[in-house]
């Protein structure tokens, strides 16, 4: 063969040449992009470097002990005569139980609505309905505490006495102390109350994208209006439904003072399922019940708490995200 | 209507006769007070292949819906006329919508499987959809996508997702859902539109396969198409602001060798639309 001069097919680099609007504009995106990034470790940082004193002291003990008790302030090493003992486990799972009982009951609740809204009601109604819906989505949550504190907490109390009544048998409708008050139960349905508009919102945005053409062809499959939304909606909604979910829960979880108005905060043992016992923990309002008198080492242990509420959104966050993921379809 | 009998087919005598599987009478629809059709008369009789051909906006879709009560879900929609299913109408006030699209299938024009299902949850989903079971899901599965001719190209990937089809294979599925109800009225509204020359071939022969044992409606815009798999032929026209109508119907051979009306030719002979 003589064909020395016949060459192989190299790969080209291809090379783009941007404009200078193009160059601003992505120079704009990545500072951008930087900015978010920086402002969330900056608060990591922050808040881990407020928290590193209790931490030290107290290691994982601070997660897992049952105990919130300031003493004088002082570590045994400093010479304390009356040693604090900071452990912050029934309010973390008392957050948690929280906003699975409030993301238990907006979730159904939302988008139910969602879908009458998209799918029942007449088209007239929907304008109104829909922009009662985003009112409800920004009341304040003070509103919401009061009106949980004056109006739901005296009804509250009779459906959870009803409820352990009649349903006392099953473990988490059973109580040790009969007083309903300020129950996870009732801490969980105001924020129920203020997660279900959110959930409403976004489900009924989703719907609306479902393609006419699936409901289309579902129609002429035969189905009816049930099994359209049962087989064809649903399905097709379900990461825009969990995306929802989540904005919700990040708000339930993250909720201050409409959960301080109506729970009874008990520091020295976990309510691990009693939801209807007038004892709850949550992060948030256990910052804000003792920010107000602590010393600099409660503080370190109030941001410790901010630390682990901070871990517990952003983990809450990528389960949804990794959910979103896997129900995009079986590819 | 003068048609010489040398060219047609046995369907069509079965026409003349008078006994139509499916016929329209008198079909008039409004869109929210706009007259969109007039006084359409057509109709298919057992086993047979009709296509509606027309220009765009001249009622052809609007028409096949109102074949199985799907024009109804179109807000501010109206129809007077009848529409009868083996000689029951299918507007009769005892008549459950649901169970007339049941009977009588329908193909739309875009490939629309259901994305979060799987190829064989496609197949069976009528029968979700609609409530109903079967004994052999397994063997339902495999005929009606063999009889949309997709069989040996999905046989080994019926749990992936429908989405990884290409679109002519989309639109077999279709065809194979739709058949899982075992409908007696197949309607299909430009369901080559999307496709490659090489999927509508395809299609085209089980078009001619399924007229075998149900009746099948197709609206068409390509007129080889119709003259490929149709028995007989519809021309709609509507002028400008004017509904639309039928300008003339009759067996697709002398429909298109010999058309009874001049627009009707030079439709055909490719001078408008």
């Amino acid at each position: 063969m003589t064909s020395t001069l016949e060459l192989e097919p190299k790969p080209q680099a291809i090379t783009i040449l941007r404009t200078k609007g193009d160059r601003i504009f992505r120079g704009i995106l990545i500072v951008g992009g930087l900015v978010a990034f920086l402002v969330l470790a900056g608060i990591f940082g922050y808040l881990a470097q407020s928290a590193a004193p209790v931490l030290q002291a107290f290691g994982f003990h601070f997660f897992t002990d049952s105990s919130w008790y300031a003493g004088d302030g002082l570590l045994p090493s400093e010479g304390s005569i009356d040693p604090p003992t900071f452990g912050m486990l029934p309010m973390l799972w008392g957050s948690v139980l929280i906003a699975i009982i409030s993301v238990g009951i907006a979730l159904p609740l939302g988008v139910g609505i969602a879908l009458s809204i998209v799918y029942l009601l007449p088209k007239r109604t929907i304008f109104g309905f829909t922009l009662f819906i985003d009112l409800v989505a920004a009341i304040p949550s003070i509103v919401f505490g009061l009106w949980g504190f004056f109006v739901l907490v005296p009804h509250g109390v009779l459906w959870a006495s009803w409820l352990n009544e009649k349903l006392g048998f099953i473990p988490i409708f059973s109580v040790q102390f009969e007083a309903f008050e300020q129950s996870p139960f009732m801490a969980g349905l105001v924020l129920a109350i203020m997660i279900t508009p959110i959930v409403a919102v976004v489900s009924r945005q989703i719907f609306a994208l479902v393609p006419p053409d699936l409901i289309n062809a579902a129609q002429a499959l035969g189905g009816s209006r049930w099994t359209i939304i049962r087989d064809v909606v649903l399905p097709f909604s379900r990461g825009g439904i969990i995306g929802g979910a989540m904005l919700g829960l990040g708000r339930a979880l993250g909720e201050t003072v409409a959960v301080f108005f109506v729970l009874q905060l008990f520091f020295d043992e976990v309510n691990w399922y009693r939801i209807l016992e007038s004892s709850g923990g949550s992060v948030a309002s256990l910052i804000i019940a003792k920010f107000g008198e602590a010393g600099p080492l409660e503080i370190s242990a109030l941001f410790a708490a901010g630390l682990a509420l901070f871990v517990i959104t952003l983990l809450a966050n990528a389960a949804a995200a990794i959910l979103v993921n896997s129900s995009k379809g079986k590819k | 209507m003068e048609v010489s009998l040398d060219t047609q087919t046995a369907t069509t005598t079965q026409l003349l006769n008078g006994e139509a599987h499916l016929e329209a009478r008198n079909i008039n629809v409004w869109f929210s007070g706009k007259h969109v059709l007039a006084d359409v008369n057509l109709q298919f009789p057992k086993n047979s292949v009709t296509a509606l051909i027309g220009p765009s906006g001249c009622g052809k879709s609007t028409f096949i819906r109102t074949l199985d009560r799907m024009h109804e879900l179109i807000p501010g929609a109206q129809l007077s006329g009848e529409v009868l299913f083996n000689g029951k109408d299918i507007y009769g006030p005892a008549i459950d919508p649901i169970s007339v699209r049941l009977d009588i299938g329908m193909v739309f024009q875009k490939p629309n499987p259901f994305p979060t299902m799987t190829i064989r949850e496609n197949v069976l989903s009528g029968l979700k959809l609609s409530g109903r079971k079967v004994r052999n899901e397994d063997s339902l599965v495999e005929s009606c996508i063999t009889r949309a001719s997709l069989w040996p190209e999905v046989k080994d990937r019926l749990n992936s997702s429908a989405g990884s089809l290409s679109g002519g294979q989309q639109q077999r599925l279709c065809i194979a859902r739709s058949l899982a109800l075992d409908p007696e009225v197949l309607l299909m509204d430009e369901p080559c539109s999307a496709l490659d020359p090489g999927s509508t071939r395809r299609i085209e022969a089980t078009i001619r396969e399924l007229s075998e044992s149900m009746t099948v409606v197709i609206v068409t815009h390509n007129m080889q198409q119709a003259q490929r798999v149709s028995d007989q032929t519809a021309f709609f026209l509507a002028e400008e602001g004017e509904p639309g109508y039928v300008v003339e119907f009759g067996p697709t051979d002398s429909l298109f060798s010999a058309p009874n009306d001049p627009r009707t030719e030079d439709y055909v002979n490719g001078r408008f639309g």
